[in-house]
């Protein structure tokens, strides 16, 4: 039965793809992007990676496609053919395939449990977590833990693409300031969506706050949590306007508590090592390593998800803030 | 028997092409970077595909279970997805720069500009003067 | 706290880079990060000392023991790169004070200075890991922190550079993971060491082929092998001066580093050699891209661009030494690789300092200059000397070591192309030489005169270690032989 979904998702992941790679309406693009990764997800489902299908699912059906979506508005929609034959990708593309089809050759076969890859350093995530870490995602305990390093690095990424976005699209407060004196925004007429929408956000905030803090039980953690809440925040934003938005969220205040996420996080690593520790190594936080391990992944889990959530609506504000502005320059 | 135990990476190798091929051979910004995340979630495949054990579950343990798909991958993906949407973002952002510099995210209509640009230096090195280029800062804020 | 010293050196900056957005003041902001920068420095110089006298000092993160946590490990060679980053990072910054201003709008100094620390983060972390994945992640790190710096500069072509280094350096990025990955599926593990040593049993692998295949190739992008430097001039050209002293001394440096450590440390040379023809493609690339981008360099109008190319065409002499093959050659690379940061470190800042009295980098710009900024020129002449390779500079050191190598292996041919290419180094240093001092001065406007001392004064202490460097080459090849030795005695 896995076997089955498996070859059907592949093949509906191959046409997508090629749809992709022939359309010229971006806006079609952009959608098949984004059913591509909503695909993806299901195949990472049908693969036991419930994480990874959870986070492929918010980021790149949710954020990612929200984005290229903001960006098209600013860009126009529609691609120009290209003048020549692309022989030399061609050429390129196909030795590089090659390449990679040849290395399979040797490869370990699909789904075999004989393969290298379980017999070195996964056994011991799998039959020693409990009792080191305690925390039954095993996924949870390596990320957190055991790997924890590599998410510290994964949060510092999210927050250097923040630093780089905000950079690229400043937005002057005149621009801000001549939005506040007009206009509702552009989907406020749509009575029936914010009723709904005032009825879901609640739910929204609820359940990312579950996400956040039930990560080590089941699929979630720090980092879809902050995807969930920045959804809903940006779904407040597209009904509500962008003026009442940050009058509740306020830039500076994002940036400052992305800033803090980081700091949360390399903190508890400084606070390991002050307690006589190694960097990030949370047994010694409690008088019981196991508890030790339980507040440490509560705690970076916390930083990750603060980062998250306020990068991801400070992108998004970014980009509105950016449409807006054209608005403006073209009625100058 | 090699045959059916690879499909599932030969049909990944597939998908990994014809991403890499939108990256390089279209013109368009954006849809170079629509192909850029078709690349990456194409290897993203790769990794959860070698973790996946006929007959396993998700590696959240419990008494039920006995065979546990490997979780370092997802891991490793997690973190590799993270870092794919942090690079969209940030070519995104830099797609809308150009757009309002140049009027154009086709690549061949903004090397044309930059020719042109060149030219005009290239002019100016020999003692022409250059007229007033347009002005990247007006966009800018 | 010695114990911690691995992982201080990459946490301060990581931390500081935060505590920018947290402080906000534009001034005080880069006193920040110089303070920063300056505790990352004395922390390198600390390591490197223990490294000499203790030898590897192994540090397990999160307290769990490699294969299953992270570990940060500090040899011979990375001690020495580490040493060299941080340096770079807190001299460069020492000149940002006050160059700065000239470039940037007040409002954008804090992201500057955050988007620096964070490259600066980016580039330790990569140095320090020993986990191949890890270096994935830092990688990243510093790819996206510079796309930042690069984008900040003030031409609209910067926008197109950045946006085409994102590309190429992406596509760098995903062949290093798909590397990885094939390497992980069949042995297993992460950490280089573990891995090194399970490769072996797989060696006659074709999937183990491939993934060297990749990861070399990805690697290769990142530091702008010729041909896949497209990416490189432009970057460097149209970034803040600043930025581009910072990244051309140090960003390709520790991309080699991740090749140099891959081969040697990880699948081991005998291995890579004779599994794939690596060294007859390193001498091909090497040279081919020697000539093909110095004589690119010696028509270029822009002085950042024509720097920029030539600092390709110095990539492909650590190529070319890397591919001889003995611990001589390693030597030579290693010997260049720190050289070429302190020469292209002192130029792209007097070009800055040129830039912040004069608006531009533009060659005609400079027509008599000498006269009017006599001190700056002073410096771009001498560190045009050093890329040369006359006797003194740190350049002849270098350049001797690598016709050393090549002559024990008794490569004449490649000796005398290697002297030949000196040459066209020659032609590109004496045209800006021509513009600078035997020409009219465009503008007759008192105004044009050396920049503040604050900016001279980082400008100078890199002018005299290209000399004293030269000279009292104690440190650079007393270092450099002992990696190259322990990286061929496989002694980790």
């Amino acid at each position: 039965m896995e076997t089955l979904i498996d070859i059907v998702l592949l093949g509906f992941l191959v046409l997508t793809a090629l749809a992709v790679a022939k359309m010229h309406d971006l806006f079609a693009v952009v959608m098949l992007s984004g059913i591509y990764s909503l695909l993806s997800a299901s195949l990472f489902l049908d693969l036991d990676a419930v994480d990874v299908a959870f986070t492929e699912a918010s980021v790149g059906a949710g954020i990612s496609t929200l984005l290229m979506l903001a960006s098209l508005k600013l860009v126009g929609r529609f691609e120009k053919r290209t003048r020549y034959r692309p022989m030399l990708a061609l050429g390129v593309v196909l030795a590089t395939g090659t390449l990679l089809i040849y290395g399979t050759l040797d490869m370990p076969h699909f789904g075999s449990a004989e393969a290298p890859v379980h017999q070195h350093v996964a056994p011991r995530y799998l039959n020693d977590s409990m009792e080191e870490v305690g925390v039954p995602n095993v996924v949870t305990s390596v990320l957190a833990s055991y790997r924890g390093y590599d998410t510290l690095g994964e949060t510092l990424v999210v927050f250097t693409a923040a630093i780089g976005v905000i950079s690229l699209l400043r937005v002057s407060r005149r621009t801000k300031e001549e939005e506040k004196q007009k206009t509702p925004a552009d989907m406020q007429q749509q009575i029936i969506l914010r009723v709904v929408v005032k009825w879901l956000l609640p739910l929204i905030l609820i359940f990312a706050l579950y996400v956040q803090f039930h990560g080590d039980y089941g699929p979630g953690g720090g980092f879809q949590a902050g995807v969930i809440f920045a959804a809903g925040i940006i779904l407040y934003t597209m009904l509500f306007g962008l003026n009442n938005a940050s009058r509740v969220f306020q830039p500076e205040h994002l940036e400052r508590i992305a800033a803090l996420g980081v700091l949360l996080y390399a903190g508890v690593g400084i606070g390991c090592m002050v307690l006589g520790g190694n960097f990030l190594d949370y047994n010694g936080l409690s008088h019981d390593p196991v508890h030790g391990q339980h507040l440490g992944i509560l705690l970076v889990e916390l930083g990750v998800g603060l980062t998250v959530a306020s990068v991801m609506i400070t992108i998004f504000f970014k980009f509105t803030w950016r449409t807006v502005k054209h608005k403006y320059v073209k009625k100058r | 028997m090699n045959i059916l135990g690879l499909y599932n990476y030969w049909i990944v190798v597939v998908l990994m092409m014809i991403g890499f091929y939108v990256v390089i051979a279209h013109e368009n910004l954006i849809k170079k970077l629509v192909g850029l995340s078709i690349f990456q979630t194409s290897v993203f495949f790769f990794y959860i595909s070698m973790g996946k054990i006929s007959g396993a579950t998700a590696p959240i343990l419990d008494e039920q279970y006995q065979l546990y798909s490997n979780p370092l991958p997802h891991v490793l993906i997690l973190t590799a997805i993270v870092v794919g949407i942090a690079t969209t973002a940030m070519g995104l952002a830099l797609v809308v720069r150009i757009q309002e510099a140049y009027g154009s995210i086709e690549e061949h209509e903004i090397q044309d500009q930059d020719t042109q640009d060149q030219m005009e230096s290239r002019l100016e090195a020999y003692g022409f003067r250059k007229k007033h280029a347009l002005s990247v800062r007006d966009l800018d804020e | 706290m010695i114990d911690h010293l691995p992982i201080l050196q990459v946490v301060v900056p990581l931390l500081g880079a935060p505590l920018c957005i947290l402080v906000r003041n534009p001034r005080a902001v880069g006193l920040f990060a110089l303070l920063v920068s300056t505790v990352t420095l004395l922390i390198s110089c600390t390591l490197l000392q223990q490294v000499l006298l203790n030898g590897t000092l192994v540090y397990a993160l999160g307290g769990w023991a490699a294969p299953w946590g992270i570990e940060y490990r500090i040899d011979y060679l990375n001690s020495y790169l580490l040493l060299l980053v941080s340096a770079m990072g807190a001299i460069v910054l020492v000149a940002s004070q006050s160059s700065i201003g000239g470039e940037l709008p007040r409002n954008r100094h804090m992201l500057f200075y955050t988007a620096y620390l964070l490259c600066l983060t980016g580039l330790l972390g990569i140095l320090c890991t020993g986990d191949a994945f890890n270096v994935f992640v830092f990688l990243e790190i510093s790819s996206l922190s510079s796309y930042t710096l690069i984008s900040l500069g003030n031409d609209r072509r910067a926008l197109t550079a950045s946006y085409q280094y994102l590309i190429m350096g992406t596509i760098g990025a995903t062949f290093i993971i798909i590397g990885v990955g094939l390497m992980y599926m069949m042995t297993g593990t992460l950490n280089m060491y573990d891995l090194a040593q399970r490769l072996p049993e797989v060696h006659n692998s074709k999937t183990v082929l491939s993934a060297i295949g990749f990861f070399i190739v990805g690697v290769c992008l990142k530091l702008a092998l010729f041909p896949l430097h497209l990416w490189l001039p432009n970057a460097y050209a149209f970034a803040p001066s600043i930025a581009t002293a910072f990244l051309a001394a140090t960003s390709t440096k520790v991309a080699i580093y991740v090749l140099i450590r891959f081969i040697f440390s990880v699948v081991g040379p005998v291995f890579a050699n004779t599994v794939l023809p690596l060294q007859e493609i390193f001498v091909v690339l090497g040279v081919s891209g020697i000539f093909a981008t110095s004589i690119s360099a010696i028509y270029q109008l822009n002085i950042k661009r024509l720097f920029a190319y030539s600092s390709v065409a110095q990539i492909g002499y650590m190529i070319l030494a890397l591919a001889i093959g003995t611990p001589l050659g390693l030597t030579a690379t290693l010997l260049h690789l720190f050289n070429h940061a302190l020469m292209k470190a002192a130029l792209f800042l007097a070009i800055g300092g040129v830039v912040y009295r004069v608006g531009s980098a533009q060659l005609s710009h400079f027509a008599g200059l000498g006269r009017q900024m006599p001190w700056t020129m002073a410096a771009i002449v001498a560190g045009g000397l050093s890329l040369i390779g006359v006797p003194l500079t740190v350049g002849f050191v270098s350049k001797w070591y690598l016709v050393l190598a090549l002559l024990e292996n008794g490569w004449w041919p490649l000796t005398i192309l290697v002297l030949i290419s000196s040459l066209l180094a020659v032609i590109y240093v004496w045209r800006i030489v021509e513009w600078v001092y035997f020409s009219s001065p465009r503008i007759m406007i008192d105004e044009v005169k050396d920049p503040p001392l604050g900016q001279l004064v980082p400008i100078y202490v890199l002018v005299i270690a290209n000399f004293y460097l030269g000279i009292d080459t104690s440190l650079t090849v007393g270092v450099s032989k002992k990696a190259a030795e322990m990286l061929f005695g496989g002694v980790f």
